[in-house]
């Protein structure tokens, strides 16, 4: 008898203990959190819609992975790195969720990757410019998607130079984000033999930009530059085209523009400004018809950040899929290990230092005449190679890539 | 040629000029918020949500029903003054004759909920909406190119500001304003209507609000948070010029905008500090502000 109860007791531990090793998802739930600023300056170009394309990702999985429910739980962070950070503890260490999405400003982001690193849990940024995200501040915990400030400056302002754009004014809202774009675009700039020939740093946020069109148009460079984002920055084009900034022979570039702000604008003010993005709903079938889903679920136009959001998502859910695991590690190494191929990236890779590579795009907004309809917005004019955009693993500060 | 600090004397008078037109701008708004404090002693804080409905309306009234510019630069500030009527006589009249941080509260409550709603249903991005035909275009000073828009918002801002100071101070009406909300008791003796009056009055300054929504509709990002970026300075302008004096709202508003504009000639990262620095530095020599009476 007590034989028999020792062999029964073994084979329920043998089973339970193989029962353990199939399903290696802790609880039997994928959990995923979207942060994100939901009403403040960026909801637009991510926000309630960036919700919609997780959901999407998640439905294209059937809702499951790798037998696992998958769960989806958001919250607003009010561009406030206090707010995210006591959300996404909350989220880790109480409600086991496994990945943040979402992440729009950049201080936000950092924050959370330093939690994400404490509590080994996994994080994908996909809103945020810095590219201080994937070089100083870099974890294994976490991974930047969809942009970063150096192509920013790469795409837009050597393009600009080599089309004749010598002499800058660089118009620089007054923070970190402005003073990092705007000393990335002087490097690019005097690396091509073009010339910084004023600055001008203007208050964050500010909603009358006439004042410094007409200092920028008194300079007489070749250039007005723009290094700020979202309202500044159309506030900005408004008022220089009221003042016909372009029309008077100056080139106006923008170096941080979304399809929602083009939108914003109307090609009437922004036609002819130049722009670098990460993709582009209008591009080939593949994005088209993706875009038009999009469409149907949130009544607009995807941004890259949105395409990035969904891309990502993917990438994670396969990648926990093909390893029947959510451990953080486990599938980070997974989604380096599978180059990306979908309609967001073509042989995207994610680096060691988290960021992940991809063909950026130099566009240009159509003019009133070649635009067919309210989003018919950009003219790709050229890509700008993965290995071109981005910060090379040579120039890293990561701690990653420099203690290998 | 000439050059005064570093800065050309051309560049100069452009910046003067430009600072002018906001400060018509500022002057417009503030002689609501004047009105609204001088006559009801209600803190308006949801002037810039009035601001805001002002624009928002604009756009939507065109895109909706195809309202012109200049039917919208009066339907509007109508609308919207029916609003502000609304929200006196069925949210200010419970608090009347209670302390000030009442009032102030409450038009914040209600700011921040118009401004949610409308996030909400709008977005952040801003709204679209196109200069009318007639304003394309500008005109080269020699100086500066000024567009032709900037001037008819000079113009007819600097009109309104008049008409309004000139109602209130010189006429009848204006007479029974001040009176009825000096004495209310008094004058409902007199067969006088002061509820209504009381209400009436709101909506003028809301409407007043509105009125420069209208006109912000073509240049400014139309957005539902574009009020609160500039409540707070023009509440500055309010109190440099002395809470509810309205020749002092306008003057003030016009000098703070020059005082703007040539900091952000000089030194542009101090631009939106510096009415706040010579809302301190007055309110330490005079506290009840530039025209306002002593107390």
């Amino acid at each position: 008898m007590t034989m028999m109860k020792k062999l029964l007791t073994s084979a329920v531990a043998t089973a339970m203990m193989v029962g353990g090793a199939q399903a290696a998802i802790s609880d039997n739930t994928v959990k995923i959190g979207y942060l994100a600023d939901m009403s403040g300056t960026y909801r637009d170009l991510a926000g309630p819609n960036g919700m919609k394309a997780l959901e999407m990702a998640v439905a294209d999985f059937g809702g499951k992975v790798s037998g696992a429910t998958i769960e989806v739980v958001s919250a607003d962070d009010r561009n406030s790195a206090d707010v995210a950070s006591s959300t996404v503890r909350r989220w880790v260490e109480n409600d086991k969720v496994d990945l943040v999405a979402g992440l729009v400003a950049s201080s936000v982001s950092i924050a959370v990757s330093d939690i994400l690193e404490e509590n080994d849990k996994l994080g994908i940024i996909s809103g945020s410019a810095a590219s201080s995200i994937t070089n100083e501040h870099c974890t294994p915990n976490h991974i930047h998607y969809v942009y970063d400030t150096y192509p920013l400056a790469n795409g837009t302002a050597s393009a600009v130079v080599k089309e004749g754009g010598k002499t800058w004014y660089i118009l620089t809202a007054d923070y970190a984000f402005g003073h990092a774009l705007e000393a990335d675009v002087t490097r690019v700039v005097e690396a091509n033999g073009g010339e910084v020939i004023g600055t001008l740093r203007h208050p964050f946020p500010t909603p009358d930009f006439s004042s410094f069109i007409l200092q920028a148009q008194a300079s007489g460079a070749d250039v007005v530059a723009l290094a700020n984002a979202g309202a500044d920055t159309t506030n900005a084009i408004n008022t220089a085209s009221e003042f016909g900034v372009t029309q008077s022979g100056q080139t106006l570039a923008a170096l941080l523009l979304f399809l929602t702000d083009v939108h914003a604008l109307g090609v009437d003010a922004a036609q002819g400004i130049q722009l670098t993005t990460g993709w582009y709903w209008d591009m080939n079938d593949e994005t088209r018809a993706w875009s038009d889903r999009f469409e149907k679920e949130t009544g607009v136009r995807p941004t890259m950040v949105h395409a990035g959001i969904y891309s990502s998502t993917m990438q994670y859910l396969k990648a926990v899929e093909a390893t029947g695991s959510d451990d953080a590690q486990t599938v980070r190494q997974k989604m380096m290990d599978t180059p990306i191929n979908d309609m967001f990236a073509k042989n995207g890779k994610i680096r060691v230092d988290g960021r992940m590579v991809h063909d950026m795009y130099l566009a240009e907004v159509k003019t009133p005449a070649e635009s067919k309809g309210e989003w018919d917005l950009y003219k790709i004019l050229r890509t700008i190679p993965a290995d071109e955009a981005y910060r090379p693993l040579s120039e890293s500060k990561c701690p990653l890539v420099t203690s290998k | 040629m000439s050059m005064i600090f570093g800065v050309p004397l051309a560049v100069l008078a452009g910046q003067l000029l430009i600072g002018v037109i906001n400060g018509a701008f500022y002057a417009l708004l503030s002689l609501g918020l004047a009105v609204i404090f001088g006559l009801l002693k209600i803190i308006n804080f949801a002037h810039g949500a009035m601001y805001m409905l002002g624009a928002m309306s604009t756009v939507i009234l065109f895109d909706a029903l195809g309202v012109n510019y200049w039917v919208a630069l009066f339907v509007a500030p109508l609308l919207v003054g029916a609003v502000g009527v609304l929200i006196e006589y069925f949210l200010l009249r419970r608090i009347a004759g209670q302390d000030h941080i009442y009032s102030l509260l409450l038009t914040f409550g209600v700011a921040l909920l118009l401004q949610g709603v409308l996030t909400n249903i709008y977005g952040v991005s801003g709204l679209r909406y196109s200069m009318p035909d007639i304003f394309q275009g500008g005109m080269k000073l020699g100086f500066m190119f000024l567009p032709y828009y900037r001037l008819w918002v000079i113009v007819i801002a600097l009109l309104v500001c008049f008409g309004t100071w000139f109602m209130i101070e010189k006429t009848k009406l204006g007479a029974y304003l001040r009176a009825g909300t000096e004495d209310s008791q008094l004058m409902q003796g007199f067969g006088i209507n002061v509820p209504l009056l009381i209400s009436l009055t709101y909506g003028f300054g809301v409407m007043l609000a509105a009125f420069a929504g209208v006109l912000a509709a073509p240049i400014y990002s139309v957005t539902p948070v574009m009020g609160s970026h500039i409540l707070i300075t023009v509440f500055a302008v309010v109190v440099i010029g002395g809470m509810g004096s309205i020749g002092g709202a306008i003057i003030t508003g016009i000098l703070m905008g020059v005082i703007e504009g040539l900091t952000k000639t000089f030194y542009p990262p101090a631009s939106s500090a510096v009415i706040f620095l010579v809302m301190v530095i007055v309110l330490m020599f005079r506290p009840s502000g530039l025209f306002g009476k002593e107390a």
